[in-house]
This record gives structure tokens, C-alpha cells and sequence, in this order.
């Protein structure tokens, strides 16, 4: 375990930082090709393909850092989030007979434009947040950028799309943003937190699955546009 | 008393507190029988209730912790114990004379989540561990969501998605400044250490401020989506409207104070990070537009439900002022109103499910001479509406005033003028409803009939009015002492800023 703990992330090897530089910005891409298309396919596979990112990017962690534990938190990343959640999904697009977004509020090309202003916004305020703890430069302003990135684009998407589907893959953006960014700020988060919030997504997800066959039944839609009449 | 002696009691009354709902839960699902499991929840409320009961006075000399520390048990938990567990009881009791009549196959489904929903709601003040007591809020969530969902209605199940999509995003900003707050602390503590409260409290001095103010907006933004503050309450109407009246009350009663302990524990940390007067600031601004939003949708409403829930959105402003003003009379005046509302809006939410049931709407405008209809219940909810605007002899008057005084010292007094304009706007457009449905004009083809409960559930939908009613006119005419002290020990607890 390094001496130096919150600012490991500040001497890496360079090969480290690189990797990691890498690995996190090629999932805030995979957020924005869930943001530039139109089919609930392809935002399934930007999302597996994003959480086999992150896992990858927590087993880096692990062996540059010396967090062991991660290997573990890597493992059930892979497993859980890239192969569990989205096999749950895809059953639930199965079931529902729906394959792309009908109604956007916004089209595509314009989301990946208010994606990248939002991207540039996060990244002013991670560089402040980053001055401000005289970690300028590094890999940890880096993690902030992609974290809030992802966290912005993930409430984009939840305002712009009204599939039901689509909103559930924007609330697991939401959570794989966090996720990315606590692998290198906060590699040493006890496990216990770890396990049970990977846990807690599982049963999200599971929650998500019952109430969106409920939607189809009782309510007769699988898009929010038709949820209208709880008003005032 | 020493901790061990204290351990060696209050071990067994936090394992009746978790362990009642969770019998609760496997006994009714086990069971499928719906007049055991009316049984069995209400068995493991008055059981939670009791221990609670048991552990107040054991409490005051805390903090203990239990469990690696994952446990706590303070006085600021312990309060907030006292006000679930009397909702859950309270809305057991009215469950079983509300939920009869309906789908008797699906019974033992609605009191498994019940007391599932208690459960977690239960385990949140408990919570001594920042990352484990967002999972316990997130939880609650989870359960709940089908509990609103519970009638399988096209309304109820839209108001169950918005639920869980609105709150479930709100509170993944809690986890965020929760990681930021890890990382802050990570500076000084090493990579890996526990984050409770108190390590949390115990660093925050030493943490950036630049950190520590991002992230206590985050986790104030995060948990007040839970807590129904505007405007990230949108969530909140439909939820308590569309779920069944019991399901309602512990929505507004017992879950919104689990989310509001973790406002004030972050509150207690950003006075440690001196930051100012920034985060009290935006605490006290966001609680009095969650009054003035109230105050609007309120003298508007047409469906008697949402009326209730805004109602809610008003008092969980008033609480977050009162905590947002700080100092012994502002924790005070909020910690009372707390358990104030959490009666209040229970009798509330039950005589609005008896006028549901006897009127077949839940529109105001169709609801008329409910006093002819519903001598009994009318009365009593009559009455509640009265103490829910703050008037007195009622316990919320005390508390509000109290708030009110606390404010006028602090640094934000202009709040404490806006608070009392919209106070005044929600009495009397609140009223102005009630007087429409119990004394307004005839209208065209309405009958004056009684419309008395189903045959067997009157006892049980009128008791739980009156075992409501009854505390919150005592502490609306005398303050108990022993109350006094449990104020003045968590304000101590709390200790170090705001107001007088």
C-alpha cells in the first residue's frame, strides 16, 4: 500500500496513467454513442461494452496501486455489469417489442452537441476542484472530468429519451460514471461499500424489470410520453 | 451507565427493532393467508414500537455503536425511531380496516412489503456508516415502489415509475458527494478507513473546503430529493397520492425523516468544514421554496391526496428551516415538528383514505357534508386539518413557533417572514377546502346520507384517528420535560453553528 495514499494517483508510471487516461475516456465515448443513436440495441452493447471497460479499468487500478481487493471488485464488475444487467435488459427489450427510440425530445446530433458542452462544463469544474487540491495535471482530474461527464450525460439522456428502457440504461450511466470515478480516486473504498452498491444495482435493475411489464399491462405504454395524467 | 452495560440492553431491543418487520415479512410470505398476515404485521409493529419505546431512555447517553460499527444508536436516531415506529404501528392498525374489501389473495403480498418498507425504513437512522445508510435510503426506494404500485391502476403505476426514476437519479448525487466527502478524507486518513459520521465530522475541519462544499450541496441536493424539498419533490404528489392511504402515511410519516436525519448529519458536517455561511444558506433557501411551492399547488389542489402530499412537501420545508436556522430552539422546534407531522399527517392521510372509500373520488369538488357521512372520522380529520396549518392548541403550533423564534436571531431572519406569509397562505387555502368539503354549498344531485364504514373495519379505521389525535393535542398544550432533554442532548450532539 503506497505511503502517500490520496495523491498516488499523482506519481504513476507513466504507462499507468496513460492506460488508465485511456480506459476512461473511451467510456465516456461509449456514453456518447448511447447518446448519438437511436437504437435500444446499440445503447445495450455501449453499456456492456462500458462496464468490461470499468472493469478493466479496476483490475489496472489494482495492480498499479497495490489494491488487491480490486481484482475481486473487477471480476464482479464484468460479470454483474457487463453480462447480468445487460442479459436482464435485453430480455425486457425482448419482451416489450420496442427497438429504437419513436419520439425524442431532442435529436440525436443535437444530444451529442449538448453532450460535448456538457463535457466541457465538467471539465472546467474538475479543473477547479483539481487546483484547488494541487492535483492539476493529473489522472485524478482526469477521473473527475469523465465522472461528472458521464453524470451529466446520463441526466441528458433521462430528459431526451422517453423510453422506459432508455430511461433505466440512463439511470446505469449515472451509476457506471460514479463507479469509473471512485475506482481511481477512492481505489481503497472498503469492499463491503463496494459489494453491496454492485448488489443494490442488481436489484434496481430487477425492480426496473417488474415495473416495466406493470407499465405494458396496466398502463398500456412502454414510453413515458404516454405517462401524463398525474399533473398539479 | 457504561457502554457495555448499555450494549447488554440495547443489543436485544435493536434486534427486536430489525428483526420484528423481518419476521413480518418471512411470516407472510410463508403463511398467504390474509388474516394472519394483517396479524403479523400489526404483532411486529406494536413489537418495533415497544423496543423503541425502551431504547429512547437508553439512547440519551449515547452515541454507542454496535456491529464493527456499522450501528448506531444516538439520540438524533433514536427520535427519529420514535416517529417511524409510531407511524408504522399507527398505519397498521388503519391497514387492516383499509386494505379489507379489496383483492384478500393479494393481502399477504401488501403487508410483506409493508413491513419490508418499515424494515428499511427502520434501518436508516440506525445507519452509522455514510455509504450504508445510502444504501438503507436507496432501499426504501425499492420497496416502497411497489407498494405505490400496489393497486395496479394506470395512475398508481405511472406514479411508481416516476417514483423510483426521479429518486433513484436524485439520490445517485448523494453518492457522488458521499465518494467526494471518501476522497476528501482519503487525504488525511490513508486509502481505506470507515467513513461513519463521527470520522466524517472528525476530518471535516482538515478536508478542502473546495471539496467539502461540493459535496455537501450534492448529498443536500441527493437526500432532499428523498425528502420531497422543491423543486426535486415532483416525485412526491404522486407517490403519496396513488398509493393506498396506509402506504401513504408511512411515505410522509416515517420515510421522508429517514432521509431528513441524513440532512441534518451532513448539516452538523459542512458547520465542522467551516464553509461559511454558504450550506446553512442554501439549506434555509430551499426549505422555504419548498414552502412557497407547497403554498401554491396547496390553495390550487383538486384531489384531496395531493393535497395531503404538498402539505408534506410544506413541512419537510419547515423541518429543513428549523435545521437550516441550527441552534438548540432551531433543532429543537424542528425535532418536534418531526414527530408533530409524522401524527399529524398519518390522521390525515387515514381520514382522506375514509372519505376515498366512503365517496368512491378522490376529487375534492366531489366530496360533500363529509361531518352527515362520516360522523366519527369526520370529526376527527376535521380536527386534524386544523393542526396541520399550525394552529393551535396543537402540537405543530408550538413547533413552528419555535422555528420561527430560532430563525429571528440567525442570520437568515428574512426567511423567517417568508415562512410566516406562506404559513398563513397554506391555512388558509388549506381550510378554505376543508370547508368546502364538510359545510360547502348543495350541489346538484348530491345526497346527504351516511355512508358508514364496510361491515368490521370501522374500529380499526376511526382508532388509529383518535390514538393520533390524542398525543398531538397533549404536545400542543405542554412540552414534555423528558422531550426538553432529548432536544438539548442532540442539539449538543449537533453542537457548533447556526443560530441561538
Amino acid at each position: 500500500m503506497t505511503a502517500a495514499p490520496a495523491i498516488w494517483a499523482a506519481h504513476l508510471p507513466p504507462l499507468a496513467g496513460s492506460l488508465f487516461s485511456l480506459l476512461a475516456i473511451t467510456s465516456l465515448l461509449l456514453a456518447f454513442v448511447m447518446l448519438g443513436s437511436r437504437w435500444l440495441n446499440e445503447y445495450l452493447i455501449a453499456f456492456a461494452a462500458e462496464s468490461w471497460l470499468i472493469a478493466l479499468l479496476s483490475a489496472a487500478v489494482g495492480f498499479y496501486g497495490h489494491f488487491p481487493e480490486l481484482y475481486g471488485i473487477a471480476v464482479l464488475t464484468a460479470f454483474f455489469r457487463g453480462l447480468v444487467l445487460p442479459y436482464l435488459l435485453l430480455r425486457i427489450i425482448r419482451r416489450l417489442d420496442v427497438n429504437r427510440e419513436l419520439h425524442e425530445r431532442l435529436a440525436p446530433s443535437s444530444s451529442l452537441v449538448v453532450g460535448a458542452l456538457l463535457v466541457v462544463f465538467a471539465f472546467a469544474v474538475s479543473t477547479h476542484l483539481g487546483a484547488s487540491l494541487g492535483l492539476a495535471g493529473t489522472v485524478a482530474v482526469l477521473a473527475l472530468t469523465v465522472m461528472l461527464s458521464m453524470k451529466l450525460i446520463g441526466f441528458l439522456m433521462l430528459m431526451v429519451r422517453s423510453e422506459v428502457i432508455s430511461q433505466v440504461l440512463a439511470i446505469l450511466v449515472l451509476e457506471n460514471g460514479i463507479f469509473l470515478g471512485s475506482q481511481i480516486l477512492v481505489p481503497g473504498m472498503p469492499l463491503l461499500i463496494e459489494l453491496v452498491i454492485l448488489f443494490d444495482l442488481l436489484v434496481v435493475v430487477a425492480c426496473f424489470g417488474v415495473l416495466v411489464r406493470y407499465l405494458v399491462v396496466h398502463a398500456g405504454t412502454s414510453s413515458t410520453l404516454g405517462l401524463r395524467s398525474l399533473v398539479g | 451507565m457504561s457502554a457495555s452495560a448499555f450494549g447488554m440492553a440495547a443489543g436485544p431491543l435493536i434486534a427486536i427493532i430489525l428483526l420484528a418487520p423481518l419476521a413480518a415479512v418471512i411470516g407472510c410470505v410463508a403463511v398467504r393467508r390474509p388474516r394472519a398476515a394483517e396479524f403479523l404485521n400489526l404483532a411486529a409493529a406494536i413489537a418495533s414500537f415497544v423496543a423503541v419505546i425502551a431504547l429512547l431512555p437508553r439512547a440519551l447517553d449515547g452515541p454507542y455503536t454496535f456491529w464493527h460499527d456499522y450501528l448506531i444508536v444516538d439520540p438524533l436516531g433514536a427520535w427519529v425511531l420514535l416517529s417511524v415506529a409510531s407511524v408504522y404501528l399507527l398505519a397498521s392498525i388503519y391497514a387492516i380496516g383499509y386494505m379489507r374489501g379489496g383483492d384478500d389473495k393479494r393481502l399477504y403480498r401488501f403487508y410483506a412489503l409493508f413491513a419490508g418498507f418499515a424494515l428499511t425504513t427502520l434501518l436508516g437512522p440506525l445507519m452509522n456508516n455514510v455509504g450504508v445508510y445510502w444504501i438503507a435510503i436507496e432501499l426504501t426506494t425499492l420497496v416502497s415502489t411497489f407498494l405505490v404500485g400496489f393497486e395496479r391502476t394506470r395512475e398508481s403505476v405511472e406514479a411508481a415509475w416516476k417514483y423510483i426514476i426521479v429518486v433513484s437519479a436524485g439520490i445517485s448525487l448523494a453518492l457522488l458527494g458521499i465518494i467526494f466527502y471518501y476522497w476528501a478524507g482519503s487525504f488525511e486518513l490513508g486509502p481505506t478507513y470507515d467513513l461513519t459520521w463521527s470520522a466524517l465530522r472528525a476530518v471535516a475541519p482538515r478536508i478542502n473546503p473546495t471539496i467539502a462544499l461540493a459535496a455537501f450541496l450534492l448529498v443536500f441536493i441527493g437526500f432532499g430529493t428523498k425528502v420531497g424539498l422543491a423543486p426535486m419533490h415532483t416525485w412526491l404528489p404522486d407517490a403519496h397520492s396513488e398509493g393506498p392511504a396506509p402506504v401513504s402515511a408511512m411515505l410522509s410519516g416515517a420515510l421522508l425523516n429517514t432521509a431528513m436525519i441524513g440532512i441534518a448529519r451532513f448539516i452538523h458536517v459542512a458547520d465542522a468544514a467551516r464553509l461559511g455561511a454558504m450550506p446553512r444558506t442554501v439549506v434555509v433557501v430551499i426549505g422555504a421554496l419548498s414552502l412557497l411551492i407547497a403554498a401554491l399547488f396547496i390553495t390550487r389542489q383538486t384531489e384531496v391526496k395531493r393535497l395531503m402530499a404538498y402539505s408534506s412537501v410544506e413541512h419537510m420545508g419547515v423541518m429543513t428551516l428549523g435545521f437550516g436556522f441550527g441552534g438548540p430552539l432551531g433543532i429543537a422546534g424542528a425535532l418536534y415538528h418531526m414527530l408533530n407531522h409524522s401524527l399529524n399527517k398519518s390522521l390525515m392521510f387515514f381520514g382522506a383514505g375514509d372519505a376515498m372509500h366512503a365517496f368512491r373520488t378522490k376529487r375534492i369538488g366531489r366530496i360533500h357534508y363529509v361531518l352527515t357521512a362520516m360522523p366519527a372520522a369526520g370529526l376527527l380529520w376535521i380536527a386534524g386539518a386544523v393542526a396541520i396549518t399550525g394552529a393551535p392548541p396543537f402540537g405543530l403550533f408550538l413547533s413552528e413557533f419555535t422555528i420561527l423564534r430560532a430563525g429571528l436571531a440567525g442570520p437568515n431572519a428574512w426567511a423567517v417572514f417568508v415562512m410566516l406569509i406562506l404559513l398563513i397562505v397554506i391555512f388558509v387555502g388549506f381550510l378554505n377546502h376543508f370547508r368546502a368539503m364538510y359545510f360547502g354549498e348543495h350541489p346538484e344531485g348530491a345526497s346527504i346520507e351516511k355512508r358508514p364504514h364496510a361491515k368490521g373495519t370501522a374500529f380499526w379505521c376511526v382508532l388509529p384517528m383518535w390514538l393520533a389525535l390524542i398525543p398531538l393535542l397533549a404536545f400542543g398544550l405542554w412540552w414534555p420535560r423528558a422531550f426538553s432533554h432529548y432536544f438539548a442532548a442532540i442539539a449538543a450532539q449537533l453542537a457548533g453553528g447556526g443560530g441561538p
